[in-house]
């Protein structure tokens, strides 16, 4: 008769293997000296191991513990984790733990990465955006070991995640509802905990870390960075779009230019009168340069992937805004606000590195596997979405006007980008670096963040294209063409079609959006600096100190 | 409010003196740049990152300079420092009611060496000269890049400082110590430390500044009329007893490690709290209590 | 650094008293721009000294933009540049002459 209980069995062996490694009070507790010791004992070799670490939190002191493993002992893991941030993530393979690696995002570890894929150290199975890559760990990349990350523990196991939930309880929920086993470091053991965000009967061994552990603080944009430039940019973006398909569901990219967009709320779009009428819901990260909209009265409520260093006492401060607990803490859940930024906001806006003639973007570069983390998934029309709302009805209006279809809405997703980065790097090119990096990596495909066919507006200091619009290829590159201002695709435009564009409202400039150019300063942003943003939150964000300048 | 940080130096004077009172002497027009820059590839500034000239302050004629940081950090080259010296001596001449340095300086500029630390050598000497001959000499700093090397000297042998928060004032800027000396012993990243080691509050605190403003053009203006009548006292028994000030100065806060600890020591209460308050409240709650 | 001149023609002169005006700050990612009138026969002559070599045809259009905005004659522009990107280029030679021509100090 055949077995059906293997990986419970499985589980129990490793369990007994680690018994001896867990001191009393219910048998989880485990001293970080014996870190290894418990890693050694639990893992099999080929075994599926993640390693929680986001773009924001890490689980810093499990991830050396890890790379410090005896290959010999410990081999050929397959490491399925949402980002490669710390050059332990990399170590891993280096030293030959791991092999194998399916994985979301990697930003600081990219060059490396690619270094050891191309001398053969790492296989990649692919790489995913976060949604793809949960959605796995249901289906064919199940852990059989987790590590993951806390602010606290109980005696019980229980774990208090604090503002960084993030990617925590998915990672659990996949392992430990299919007989794998979990393993927390914590900052602190506690006896009683400020609320409990995932269940102690969930959690194998918990190990209290020498060091608290490694948050970065990934979204704080100081506003003295902010040029003119992309004030302009969030003036048209504001009257151009925003108020345009009164946009009031949405998600904002990282970045300066949006930054740009969060700190003329309570000046520029307060004077056209939009408070009330635009961006009244995000699925956002508590930036801080929110800050002057929300005690604007601009913004109902905010939900977020994960929590910002800083922001602690303001968000505790302003429940009715964001997401807390019992505890007064916020609690963040990135595959939950993945999701809502997929389903639930009407726009994504965001930079990219590169534009192409068809309006695809990316941000590879040759020698780095960076991969994609949440953007496609905010950036691309939801075809699964059925709710109605005005600027999803007006966008699928504007794509289908004159065609005999049947009518459906569509989400705005707009690039927006000035013509030339630092450097005089263009942004618009004919072809993406992406289809070389593919080569050199052997990639299945070139490494596209948002495709074209998804782009709805692209943003650029010469205004706006509205891509909607656009009825045959031939219009959709002379629109893109003809907000490339001085970039070689931007010359090469057929100056007489990029005029008719113009006069059909496909291409609009600033005066055609009646943006005063003149009025595209820094003193129209709400806070010039990060002083700025702690004066406008009475004193409540405590910013980093990298971050001051008093 | 007019950020005295964001604004560039044409800008501050502009808007810090009587309105259109500004007049320039050698404009960008003249085009007397730098020499040397060109030679070695490097762009020029048509006024070489310093702009002097005449104006009113509060109806009473001052002359003037302010530096550029935005230009190679307002380093002093060798037509930088002459034209900063051509104003002081045109001062002893004219006797205005004062002299206006806004400084922004990361000292001598490195491409003309020779001739900057020639340049601010001079700038010393005119500007004691000057002293000497009764005309105040008035500081103002308050710009993103400080004022820090031979700048940094020379702002110290003037009459009067005001200092904004956001402005720094020193000898070795927080990148050299931290090069020559180690990051354990400054790190120059940890900008709330370098804030609150260089920045105006704690030079405020030491007595190296007269004057603590909000970073708003018109608060440096009030300040600076403020101080148009500084009358220094050169007597031989001033300058006895400001060298007995500053050796018990550091007979009591030498041995500190950090300026929290100096601030403790001088009797501030909750001194962690002390960069998180505005120009107004810090005077109040620092009253009485400065080294 | 790489220097630069074009000319422009077919423009109106502007008053030949009208006080040189400057904006922008020699930095990176900056530019300064020094309008002035001058006896050129009704040409408007630009020289640009820049960090950023090989960008020729890029000013060229740049300012052939500008001079389609501003028909000016008998005008010298110069301009030190440390690789401003032509958005900011452009934005300068706007604030420039409207300081030249509103008067302004």
């Amino acid at each position: 008769m055949r077995d059906w209980n293997t990986q419970a069995r499985n589980r129990q062996a490793r369990l007994a293997r680690a018994a001896a490694l867990a001191r009393a009070n219910g048998g989880k507790e485990v001293a970080a000296a014996d870190a290894g010791a418990l890693l050694e004992a639990v893992l099999e070799p080929g075994d599926r191991v993640c390693l929680e670490g986001n773009n924001q939190k890490q689980a810093d002191f499990l991830a050396r513990a890890l790379a410090e493993l005896n290959p010999e002992k410990v081999h050929d893991l397959h490491m399925v984790q949402s980002v490669l941030a710390l050059p332990e993530h990399i170590d891993v393979f280096e030293r030959g733990v791991a092999s194998q690696l399916d994985f979301s995002f990697s930003g600081p570890q990219a060059g490396r990465l690619a270094k050891l894929v191309s001398a053969n150290q790492i296989r990649i199975g692919a790489i995913h955006t976060y949604l793809e890559l949960f959605g796995r760990y249901f289906v064919d990349l199940t852990p059989r070991v987790s590590l993951v990350c806390a602010q606290a523990a109980d005696r019980a196991g229980n774990l208090y995640t604090g503002p960084n939930t993030e990617d925590t309880p998915v990672i659990v929920e996949a392992t430990a509802f299919k007989s794998g086993i979990v393993i927390a470091q914590v900052n602190e053991i506690l006896d009683s905990l400020p609320r409990v965000d995932i269940p102690g009967g969930w959690v194998d061994f918990v190990i209290q870390s020498p060091k608290p552990h490694y948050i970065e603080p990934l979204f704080t944009r100081d506003p003295a960075q902010i040029s003119e430039i992309q004030v302009l940019m969030a003036m048209m973006a504001i009257k151009g779009i925003y108020a345009e398909y009164e946009v009031n569901r949405l998600n904002h990219g990282i970045g300066f230019d949006t930054a740009a967009i969060e700190l003329l709320l309570p000046t520029y779009a307060e004077s056209l009168g939009l408070k009330g009428k635009i961006c009244r819901h995000w699925a956002l990260n508590p930036h801080p340069a929110l800050i002057p909209a929300i005690e604007a009265g601009f913004v109902e409520s905010v939900h977020s992937f994960g929590s910002e260093l800083g922001m602690e006492a303001y968000i505790r401060a302003r429940p009715d805004v964001f997401f807390t607990g019992p505890d007064g803490s916020m609690r963040s859940n990135r595959a939950l606000c993945q999701a809502a930024g997929h389903y639930a906001c009407d726009m994504f806006i965001g930079s990219t590195l590169q534009i192409d003639l068809a309006g695809n973007s990316s941000t590879a570069t040759l020698g780095r596997i960076s991969g994609f983390g949440g953007a496609p998934n905010m950036g691309s029309d939801a075809r699964g979405r059925r709710h109605a709302s005005p600027a999803w009805l007006k966008a699928g209006r504007e794509a289908r006007a004159g065609r005999n279809l049947i009518p459906r809405g569509q989400k705005l997703v707009v690039q927006m980008v000035e013509t030339f980065r630092e450097h005089m790097q263009p942004a618009f090119v004919e072809k993406l670096d992406a289809w070389e990096l593919a080569e050199s990596a052997n990639m299945d495909l070139p490494p596209v963040m948002i495709y074209g066919e998804d782009v709805t507006h692209i943003l650029t200091e010469e205004g706006v294209a509205n891509l909607l619009l656009c009825r045959t290829d031939e219009e959709r590159e002379q629109a893109i063409r003809g907000v490339a201002g001085y970039t070689p695709v931007g010359l090469g435009r057929d100056r007489r079609m990029v005029e008719n564009l113009r006069d059909r409202g496909i291409i609009r400039r600033p005066e055609d959006l009646g943006v005063d150019k003149r009025l595209a300063t820094r003193d129209l942003l709400a806070a010039r600096s990060v002083k700025d943003l702690v004066r406008a939150s009475g004193g409540l964000y405590d910013p980093p100190k990298r971050f001051r300048n008093w | 409010m007019s950020s005295y940080y964001e604004a560039s130096a044409r800008e501050r004077l502009h808007a810090l003196f009587d309105r259109g009172s500004f007049h320039e002497f050698l404009p960008p027009s003249e085009r007397v740049v730098s020499p040397h820059l060109v030679q070695l590839d490097t762009p020029a500034a048509f006024d070489d990152g310093v702009i002097v000239g005449r104006a009113t302050l509060d109806g009473r004629p001052v002359l003037v300079a302010a530096q550029e940081g935005g230009f190679m950090g307002g380093a002093v080259g060798e037509v930088h420092g002459a034209k900063l010296v051509g104003l002081l001596e045109r001062a002893r001449d004219e006797k205005p009611a004062a002299v206006l340095l806004l400084v922004e300086s990361g000292g001598v500029r490195l491409h003309e060496a020779n001739a900057g630390l020639i340049g601010v050598s001079e700038i010393m000497r005119a500007v004691l000269a000057l002293r000497s001959e009764g005309v105040p000499v008035v500081v103002l700093d308050g710009g993103q890049f400080g004022c820090f090397g031979g700048m940094g000297i020379v702002a110290r042998l003037c009459d009067a400082i005001v200092m904004s928060e956001e402005g720094r004032l020193g000898l070795s800027g927080p990148e050299v110590i931290e090069t020559t000396c180690g990051v354990e012993e400054f790190d120059s990243r940890d900008r709330a430390l370098v804030w609150r080691t260089v920045g105006g509050k704690h030079r405020y605190l030491l007595g190296e500044a007269d004057a603590i403003v909000a970073d708003d053009i018109s608060a440096f203006r009030a300040a600076a009329i403020h101080l148009l009548d500084t009358k220094p006292d050169l007597s031989l028994e001033a300058l006895t007893a400001e060298h007995e000030r500053l050796g018990a100065r550091i007979e009591k806060f030498g041995a500190l490690r950090d300026a929290l600890d100096i601030w403790s020591a001088l009797g501030v209460e909750k001194p962690e709290n002390l960069p998180l308050l505005e120009a107004d409240a810090f005077r109040a709650a620092v009253d009485g209590k400065r080294a | 650094m790489e220097k630069l001149t074009f000319e422009f023609f077919g423009g109106a002169p502007v008053n030949a008293t009208r006080a040189p005006a400057l904006v922008g700050v020699v930095g990176s990612g900056n530019l300064e721009v020094l309008i002035e009138p001058a006896e050129l026969g009704g040409a408007c002559a630009v020289e640009i000294l820049t960090a950023a070599r090989g960008f020729g045809a890029t000013w060229k259009a740049v300012l052939d933009d500008f001079f389609t905005r501003h028909k000016l004659a008998d005008v010298r522009i110069a301009i030190n540049d440390v690789g401003a990107t032509p958005a900011v280029v452009a934005l300068r030679l706007d604030q420039a002459v409207e300081d030249f021509l509103g008067g302004g100090a």
